[in-house]
């Protein structure tokens, strides 16, 4: 195997995305991505069924259409790599059954890969970009988690620092857009009814920020009884007969969910000394939240870095990417006795090494 | 060679000459872990044949029918195991591998006088209190079961009658056998006929609820 400048496949199915991303090295050759989101549109969410299936139908496609992008023979192919968790797990289990055949039929290594880490890997594929530099904070929101790392090494140190008690973000933007009656997904609905909204109208509550909270939740989130006081606010408004101001309500509720992530993020990299912040996912996409941690990050003198977004929703490339450090730091390939893991913690950045 | 690959019920692999000589079956005991083991389980099949997974000419998929979460780790790898080596994936009702093993199995032992010529229902478990059940009847001039009726699910109390509204034995799977599953699409193959569906054949619409209006949350 080339462990100078490997060249990977890897495969992403953890949600609702089929992302099959080709990378060389730390050069990205494809990011190829199959999303079922307008499946789920009607249902309000992610449906677990409906992605699954749709992964199945959208794998071998997308897969093509990767090789053909970026010119790459399958044979010629270093390693092949898939996200092992954590996701919905009827979803991982495609791009896992996937992945190993397609390793064994090729005859080449398998490297199962965290999706959590794989995100901070996507940052390596931003050629623009500076290299990553250790340690870093990392904050990682999207439908499907809102986590706090502490990356002090991408292939081998990742330390969480805290995630969502509840609900995640993105999905919070999801409920709270349904309760104004805006379609899905809620995110980029809520951020053009914010548009002409004053995100200082309403006083929404910051989850988890309380004095008492801090102790043993300081990093952690809860976006729950943020939902629901946006729904008892409206509801009031709604039995006094009064109209409710979709565009406040929508920009003072961002705003709380910008204020939370971002204030939390930084006090985490004050306490650990690190001047670092990486954002990632999907809900990246918002600009507040791009704007707010630049802004408040440039004054504490924390630099912040932001993949292009095409790298920060999920995809198979920063999986391949990540593979692809795993190599070129000399790790051995998994074996293929592993499963799908819904819940695999972010500490395993690797699963089942071979000896 | 052909690769049969089939999670259907289970998971099992097995490799199979294009003359029907089956060179290798493998199963896993357990009933889920498709995931898990289908790695392991493809290249045992092929150490066992003897074979490289460059003497694969086509991979035979079952596609069910099965519960939904199992079945498609087996498509899922039939797929790329053939798109890794650039040959044709060929498609098999997973049932048809169990007629074809009763069928072959009451031609050898000689059974009843036309026993053989009578219908029969495979059925298998689809859980939530129903069966997935396919109606056969003998094998044609291919080589391969006669479906009288595609894969249907019935309730768990409700399909005695059906089968005995179609005059139909019942006989209950408790696995596929994936060497069968590749002897068909060996068959299909050689008389240049399609005998599987493209698409998993799930039989169930997924579990989903239509949102309703926001839940109150009271004042
Ligand atoms: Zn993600």
């Amino acid at each position: 195997m080339n462990r100078a400048e490997p060249l990977v496949l890897g495969i992403e199915t953890s949600c609702d995305e089929t992302g099959i991303g080709i990378v060389r090295g730390r050069t990205l050759l494809s990011n190829t991505i199959a999303s079922s989101m307008d499946e789920h549109a009607r249902y309000g969410g992610v449906v677990p069924e409906v992605a699954a299936r749709a992964h199945l139908e959208a794998l071998q496609p997308s897969i093509e259409a990767a090789l053909a992008e970026s010119g790459v023979a399958l044979a010629d192919v270093d390693a092949v790599a898939v996200t092992s968790g954590p996701g919905l797990a009827g979803a991982l289990m495609v791009g896992v059954g996937a992945a190993k055949a397609l390793a064994v039929s090729l005859e080449k290594p398998l490297y199962a890969v965290n999706h959590l880490v794989g995100h901070i890997a996507a940052d390596i594929l931003d050629d623009g970009a500076e290299p990553l530099e250790y340690p870093t904070v990392a904050l990682l929101v999207s439908g499907g988690h809102t986590s706090l790392l502490l990356v002090r090494d991408l292939t081998t140190d990742v330390e969480l620092l805290g995630e969502t008690m509840d609900d995640a973000a993105g999905e919070a933007f999801d409920k709270v857009a349904r309760l104004l009656g805006l379609p899905y997904p809620g995110g980029p609905e809520i951020d053009r009814a914010a548009a002409s909204g004053d995100p200082n109208a309403i006083a929404f509550p910051r989850g988890l920020s309380r004095a008492s909270d801090m102790d043993k939740h300081r990093y952690d989130f809860s976006f729950s009884g943020l939902k629901t006081a946006v729904a008892r606010w409206v509801e009031q408004r709604q039995a006094a007969g009064e109209p409710v101001p979709v565009a406040d309500v929508a920009a003072s509720f961002r705003e709380a969910v910008v204020d939370v992530l971002v204030t939390k993020a930084l006090a985490a990299c004050r306490d650990h000394g690190v001047p670092r912040l990486l954002l990632g996912g999907g809900v990246i996409a918002n600009r507040r939240l791009r704007d707010t941690a630049l802004e408040r990050g440039a004054a504490e003198g924390v630099t912040v870095r932001i993949p292009p977004l095409s790298l920060c929703t999920d995809n198979g490339a920063m999986i391949a990417a990540l593979a692809s450090e795993l190599i070129m730091s000399g790790r051995q390939p998994s074996t293929l006795d592993f499963g799908a893991d819904s819940t695999l913690p972010v500490t395993e950045i690797q699963v089942a090494e071979s000896s | 060679m052909i690769l049969g690959i089939d999670t259907s019920l289970g998971s099992a692999v097995a490799v199979v000459e294009p003359d029907g000589v089956i060179r290798s079956q493998t199963v896993s005991a357990d009933p889920r872990g498709h995931a898990e083991v289908i790695g392991t389980l493809i290249e045992r099949a092929l150490a066992e044949a003897s074979i490289g997974p460059s003497d694969v000419t086509h991979v035979a998929a079952g596609m069910g029918p099965g519960p939904f979460t199992g079945l498609r780790v087996g498509i899922a790898a039939a797929r790329t195991f053939a798109l890794g080596r650039g040959i044709p994936v060929v498609p098999v009702v997973s049932h048809d591998a169990v007629a074809l093993e009763l069928l072959l199995h009451d031609a050898l032992t000689g059974g009843y006088e036309d026993a053989t010529d009578d219908p029969f229902a495979v059925v298998t478990d689809a859980r939530r209190r129903e069966f997935a059940y396919t109606l056969y009847r003998g094998l044609d001039a291919d080589g391969l079961p006669i479906r009288l009726a595609e894969p249907t699910l019935a309730p768990r109390d409700d399909l005695d009658a059906a089968l005995a509204d179609a005059g139909a034995a019942r006989r209950d799977a408790e696995r596929i056998p994936a060497a069968m599953l590749a002897l068909a699409a060996s068959r299909a193959l050689a008389a240049g006929r399609t005998i599987g569906p493209a698409d998993a054949l799930y039989l169930r619409s997924p579990d989903v609820t239509l949102p309703h209006a926001p839940k109150r949350v009271g004042l």
